[in-house]
C-alpha cells in the first residue's frame, strides 16, 4: 500500500477554560487509505467527534488544535486560512452528522440544496449539476429521485434524510468521508441500510471513511481498522477483527465484553466499574488505571505510550498479560424463565387496551375538507398479561406506540377503550412506577438529590419527618451504589449512568411493585449499559420487582427478559417465552429485527435490513400493517387483518404463520 | 468564619460574577445601579435636607444656583428652586420615590405575569385560550392611557384626601396592571415545554397534586429569563412613572417623583433657572441608562444566542 491519504500525526486539542485549559485531544497519531473505513469507537466525552472535527477544522470555538500535523494526501491541512481550508472541506473531504435534519435547510428543496453545493464545488454548467444531482440521489439509494428532486426535508424520513445528508457530502466527489455517529439517530432497519451505503461508497468509488461512533457493532460490520479512544488518547488501534476478538488493551477488553450478545444469554453483563474521568480532573499516569483491575504501581505514575504489540498499536504498561478475566461466557444459556415465575399469577392484566389521540390536520386540510382532527391509533387493541416478577420486554422500531402502551400503563394517558386490571398484594392500589429515558431530562435539575429521591415519600406517608426520609434516601442512595453523601448535589454534578442510579433509587423510594422501564439505558455507554442492567436484575431479586422493559435494543433485550412481545404499528404481532423468541421468532416483523441486529462476531453478515420504513401510523396500510415490508405478504395480508394463533409458549398474529407458507428459521 | 469565606469565596466563582468581571460596561452600570440604589435608601443621611419637610426649607434660600456658579452657596451643591428647596436633596427623594413606583410595579405586574402564565402553559385548553386572548387584548391599550384612566376613576371615587396619601399606590397599580404580559408570555412557554419532560411525569407517578408539580417543579426551571425581563421592565416601568407625572397624573408636588420635578422644572427653564429641570433630568437619563445597560447584559449571559 503506498501513502495513506490522511495523516494525523500527534494531534492535540485544547479547550482553554476559565478554570484552565482542559486537553480534550491528546497525541491522537492514526492513518487512512483510500477505499478503507476506520471507525473511531469510545464512551461519550472520550474525543472522538473532537478529532473528527479538528480534522475538517469545524471544532467549536474556544476550542483549538495545539500541536500535531494533520495530512492530506501528503500536504499539511490543519494550518490552512479558512478560505483555502472551505474549499478543501468541500471537494475533498466530505462530512455527515449525527442530526440529519439539522444538516438540511427546511426552506429549500432537496433539489436545490444538492445543486448549489455543486456549483459551489465544481466548475460545471447547470445541466451538468442537475443531472449529478439526480445521480447522486440515485447513488445514495433513494427511489424516484426526480420526483424527490423537488420536495422538501420535512417530506424525507430520518432514514431517506441522512442519505440525503450523504449525497450532498458526496456532491464534490470527496475523497474523504468524515461521518460522526451517522447512525445513532436511526432505528436498526434504516441503520442498516446508510451502513451499507457507506461500505459500497467505499469499494466502488475508494473513498475513505472516517467512522466515529460508540456502538461497536456498527464498527464491527463495516470497519477495516479500528481506533479505541479513552480520555482523549488512543489506546488501542489494529485491524478490526484482531482488536474486537483479541483486545489487549484492558479498557478495550472491558468495552467488548460489556456489549451485550445476541447469540446468548448471560444473567449478568460484563461491566467496567466506575466511569470515565472527567477532562478538568485527569489522574496521573494512564488515564484508565483508576477502573484497571490490572494497574500497577508504574500504571499510576507514568502514561504508558503507544506501542506496536502483536500486530495493532497498544498503550498499556501490562499489555503482556493475557487479560480475558472479565469475559466470562459460560457456555450455557441459563433458564430465562424461573419455574416460580412461569407459575405466578398476573399482576397486571390489559384487555383490549387502546390508547387514541386527536391530532389536527393541516390548516388547508381544516378550510377545504372542514374535517378538523384524524385519529392517531398509538395503542389499538391490545391484550397483555404481566406476571409478579417478571421481566415482560417490549420491542419495535420507533413510532410503533411502545412509549404510548407504557404511559398507559402507567396511568399517565388514559385509554380510549379497553380495562386495565391490577391485582396488586398489597391492596387496591398498585405501585407503579418509570424509569425514564433521558437521564438529563428526568431530574429536575433545580433538585437537589435528597428532594427529587424523597418526593414519593412525601405523597406516600405524609407524615413520615424530615429525619426518616433523609435516612431513607441515604440507604436507597447505597442500595444503587451511590454514596449518602451525593444527597446534597444537584443533578448536573453526575454522570448520565449516575443519574440512572438516582432515577432508580426514585422508583425503589415509592416502594414499587411494577416498574416501567422506557429505554432505560438506550442513552447510555455500554460499560456503564451494564452496570445499570445488572444493578437492576439485583434489585429485581432482592424486592421481587416486576418490570416491563421497552427496549428497540434486541441484544439488550436477550440479557434482560423472561418474555418478549413484538409491538408494530400500536398491535402486539408476537408474544412468546424469551428462550423461544430468540430460537425461533415466528412473526416475519420478529424475524427481520432479529436479523437487522448488528453482530460483533460476524463480519459482512448476512444482516439483512428490512425494506423501508415504519408507516406513517395517521395512515396505516390496510389488512396486516407490516404488510408493504413483508417478504411474505399474499392477497390476504394486504385485506384482512390477521387474528392471533397460538404459537409455542406465546401466540402470534400472522396470515403466512398460520397456513404455514413461513420458511423454517 | 470558615463558612463565610467559603460562601463568599463560591459567590466570586459564579459564572455570573465571572461573566460581570468580563465586561466593562456592565460592571460600571451595575456600580452605578448600586449606587443610585444605596443613595435612595439612605436619602435621610446623605441629604443636607429633608425637602419634604416644610420646616427645614427656608424660603430665603429660594432659586440660588449650583455651588460653582457666582452667586452659589456651598450648602446648596446643586442650588435650590423657587421654594428654597434643595436641589440636589429633591433628586435623591424623587429617585428614592422613582425607585419605589418602579420596583413595586415590576412585582405586582411579575406576580400576576408569572402566575398566569405558569396556569396558562401548564393547564393548556381553554384556560389558555382565555388568558393568552386577555394578554391579546390588554396589549391593545396604551399604557399611559390605561393609567389616566385609573387615575381619573380613582380621583372621581376616592374623597381628595385620600386619593392624595393613596398617589404612589395607585400609580404602582396602574403601572403594575399594564406589564404583566410579556412575563406571563415567557412563562407559559416555558411552562409547555417543561411540562412535557420526564420529571413531571415521574413526579404524576409520585402522586403529587397538579398545583404542587406546577408550583415547586414548573416553576422554578421557568424564572431564569424573568430576571431579565423584570431588570429590563423596572427601567420601562420607572419611565412610565416618570412620564405620567410629567403629565400631572402621577405623583403630586408635595411628594415628587423625578418625573413631577422635571415637570416643574419645565416651567422655569425659559426663566434662566435651568438647573432645577436638568439635574432631574439627568439622574433619570443615568439611572434608566444604567439599568437597562445591566438588564442587557444579563440577557446576554442567559440567552448567549442572542448576542
Amino acid at each position: 500500500m503506498n501513502s495513506p491519504l490522511l495523516q494525523v500525526e500527534n494531534l492535540r486539542v485544547e479547550f482553554p477554560t476559565r478554570h484552565g485549559t482542559l486537553v480534550a485531544v491528546r497525541d491522537v497519531s492514526f492513518s487512512v487509505g483510500a477505499g478503507r473505513i476506520l471507525g473511531i469507537v469510545g464512551e461519550s466525552g472520550a474525543g472522538k467527534s473532537m478529532t473528527g472535527s479538528a480534522i475538517i477544522q469545524l471544532l467549536e470555538p474556544p476550542g483549538r488544535i495545539t500541536g500535531g500535523r494533520v495530512l492530506l494526501d501528503g500536504q499539511r491541512i490543519d494550518n490552512l486560512p479558512l478560505a483555502k481550508m472551505r474549499a478543501v472541506r468541500g471537494r475533498q473531504i466530505g462530512a455527515i452528522f449525527q442530526d440529519p435534519l439539522t444538516s438540511l435547510d427546511p426552506l429549500q428543496t432537496i433539489g436545490s440544496q444538492l445543486v448549489e453545493t455543486i456549483d459551489v464545488h465544481l466548475d460545471i454548467s447547470k445541466s451538468a449539476s442537475q443531472a449529478r444531482a439526480h445521480e447522486l440521489l440515485g447513488n445514495v439509494g433513494i427511489p424516484a429521485p426526480t420526483v424527490r428532486f423537488g420536495q422538501y426535508p420535512h417530506q424525507f424520513s430520518g432514514g431517506m434524510r441522512q442519505r440525503v445528508v450523504t449525497a450532498l457530502s458526496l456532491a464534490a466527489r470527496p475523497r474523504l468521508i468524515v461521518a460522526d455517529e451517522p447512525t445513532t439517530a436511526l432505528d436498526v432497519s434504516t441503520q442498516a441500510q446508510v451502513m451499507a451505503l457507506l461500505k459500497r461508497l467505499c469499494t466502488e468509488h475508494g473513498v475513505a471513511v472516517i467512522l466515529i461512533t460508540h456502538d461497536i457493532g456498527v464498527i464491527a460490520e463495516i470497519a477495516d481498522d479500528v481506533a479505541v479512544m479513552y480520555a482523549g488518547q488512543l489506546v488501542e488501534t489494529g485491524p478490526v477483527r484482531q482488536i474486537i476478538d483479541e483486545p489487549k488493551h484492558p479498557y478495550t477488553a472491558g468495552l467488548m465484553a460489556s456489549v451485550p450478545r445476541l447469540e446468548q444469554r448471560q444473567n449478568r453483563l460484563n461491566q467496567i466499574g466506575g466511569a470515565m474521568p472527567r477532562l478538568d480532573s485527569m489522574p496521573n499516569g494512564c488515564a484508565f488505571h483508576p477502573r484497571c483491575e490490572l494497574a500497577i504501581e508504574r500504571c499510576r505514575l507514568e502514561a504508558p505510550p503507544l506501542e506496536r504489540h502483536s500486530n495493532r498499536l497498544v498503550a498499556c504498561w501490562r499489555k503482556e498479560e493475557q487479560y480475558t478475566a472479565r469475559i466470562e461466557t459460560t457456555g450455557k444459556d441459563p433458564a430465562p424463565v424461573p419455574a416460580s415465575v412461569l407459575a405466578a399469577a398476573p399482576l397486571v392484566e390489559a384487555k383490549n387496551l387502546s390508547c387514541h389521540f386527536s391530532v389536527p390536520r393541516p390548516l388547508l386540510t381544516r378550510i377545504l375538507t372542514s374535517r378538523a382532527l384524524q385519529t392517531l391509533k398509538a395503542v389499538n387493541d391490545v391484550s397483555l398479561d404481566i406476571r409478579l416478577g417478571e421481566t415482560l420486554a417490549l420491542v419495535g422500531e420507533s413510532g410503533c406506540g411502545k412509549s404510548s402502551f407504557a404511559r398507559l400503563m402507567a396511568g399517565l394517558y388514559t385509554p380510549t377503550s379497553g380495562q386495565l386490571s391490577f391485582s396488586s398484594a398489597s391492596g387496591s392500589q398498585p405501585r407503579i412506577q418509570m424509569i425514564f429515558q433521558d437521564p438529563y431530562a428526568s431530574l429536575n435539575p433545580r433538585w437537589r438529590v435528597e428532594d427529587i429521591i424523597a418526593e414519593p415519600m412525601l405523597a406516600g406517608a405524609p407524615s413520615s419527618s424530615a429525619a426518616q426520609r433523609g435516612a431513607r434516601v441515604a440507604e436507597l442512595l447505597t442500595q444503587v451504589n451511590l454514596s449518602p453523601r451525593d444527597s446534597r448535589k444537584y443533578p448536573h454534578e453526575f454522570s448520565g449512568g449516575q443519574r440512572q442510579r438516582i432515577s432508580i433509587a426514585r422508583v425503589l423510594a415509592a416502594d414499587a411493585e411494577f416498574i416501567i422501564c422506557d429505554e432505560p439505558t438506550s442513552a447510555l455507554d455500554v460499560s456503564v449499559q451494564a452496570q445499570i442492567l445488572n444493578l437492576m436484575r439485583d434489585l429485581q431479586l432482592a424486592f421481587n420487582l416486576t418490570y416491563l422493559f421497552i427496549s428497540h435494543n434486541l441484544a439488550v433485550v436477550r440479557h434482560v427478559a423472561d418474555r418478549v412481545a413484538v409491538m408494530y404499528l400500536g398491535r402486539i404481532v408476537e408474544l412468546a417465552d424469551a428462550a423461544d423468541f430468540f430460537t425461533s421468532p415466528a412473526h416475519p416483523y420478529s424475524r427481520l429485527l432479529l436479523q437487522s441486529v448488528p453482530s460483533l462476531s460476524v463480519r459482512d453478515s448476512n444482516r439483512t435490513p428490512i425494506k423501508g420504513e415504519v408507516p406513517n401510523p395517521m395512515s396505516p396500510p390496510g389488512g396486516c400493517a407490516f404488510h408493504p415490508r413483508c417478504p411474505y405478504a399474499n392477497e390476504r395480508c394486504r385485506t384482512e387483518v390477521p387474528m392471533d394463533a397460538p404459537r409455542s409458549s406465546g401466540r402470534v398474529a400472522c396470515h403466512a404463520w398460520e397456513e404455514k407458507r413461513l420458511p423454517y428459521m | 468564619m470558615a463558612t463565610l469565606t467559603e460562601g463568599i469565596r463560591r459567590i466570586l466563582d459564579h459564572d455570573l460574577v465571572w461573566n460581570l468581571r468580563s465586561s466593562p460596561a456592565a460592571i460600571i452600570a451595575a456600580i452605578v445601579t448600586s449606587l443610585l440604589f444605596i443613595a435612595a435608601l439612605g436619602a435621610p443621611f446623605i441629604t443636607p435636607q429633608n425637602p419634604l419637610d416644610l420646616a427645614s426649607v427656608n424660603l430665603l434660600d429660594s432659586e440660588l444656583p449650583p455651588a460653582w456658579m457666582a452667586d452659589g452657596v456651598s450648602h446648596y451643591i446643586l442650588g435650590t428652586d423657587t421654594q428654597g428647596r434643595d436641589i440636589f436633596s429633591l433628586v435623591i427623594y424623587g429617585l428614592r420615590i422613582s425607585l419605589i413606583v418602579g420596583f413595586l410595579s415590576v412585582i405586582m405586574s411579575l406576580f400576576i405575569g408569572v402566575s398566569l402564565g405558569l396556569w396558562s402553559g401548564y393547564a393548556g385548553g381553554w384556560v389558555d385560550a382565555i388568558i393568552m386572548r386577555a394578554a391579546d387584548v390588554k396589549l391593545s391599550f396604551p399604557t399611559i392611557l390605561v393609567a389616566i384612566m385609573l387615575n381619573g376613576v380613582a380621583k372621581t371615587l376616592l374623597p381628595a384626601e385620600v386619593f392624595q396619601k393613596s398617589a404612589l399606590l395607585i400609580l404602582v397599580f396602574s403601572i403594575g396592571i399594564s406589564g404583566w404580559v410579556p412575563y406571563a408570555r415567557v412563562v407559559r412557554g416555558l411552562a409547555m415545554v417543561e411540562k412535557e419532560k420526564e420529571y413531571v411525569q415521574a413526579a404524576r407517578l409520585a402522586r403529587r397534586s397538579h398545583t404542587a408539580i406546577a408550583v415547586s417543579h414548573v416553576l422554578p426551571n421557568t424564572l431564569g429569563p424573568i430576571a431579565v425581563i423584570a431588570t429590563i421592565n423596572l427601567a420601562l416601568a420607572i419611565l412610565t412613572e416618570a412620564t405620567l407625572s410629567f403629565l400631572g397624573v402621577g405623583m403630586p408636588p408635595t411628594e415628587p417623583s423625578l418625573g413631577t420635578l422635571v415637570r416643574i422644572g419645565n416651567e422655569y427653564m425659559l426663566s434662566g433657572l435651568w438647573w432645577i429641570v436638568i439635574f432631574p433630568s439627568l439622574m433619570l437619563v443615568v439611572l434608566i441608562l444604567a439599568v437597562n445597560l445591566f438588564g442587557d447584559w444579563l440577557r446576554d449571559v442567559f440567552n448567549p444566542k442572542l448576542r
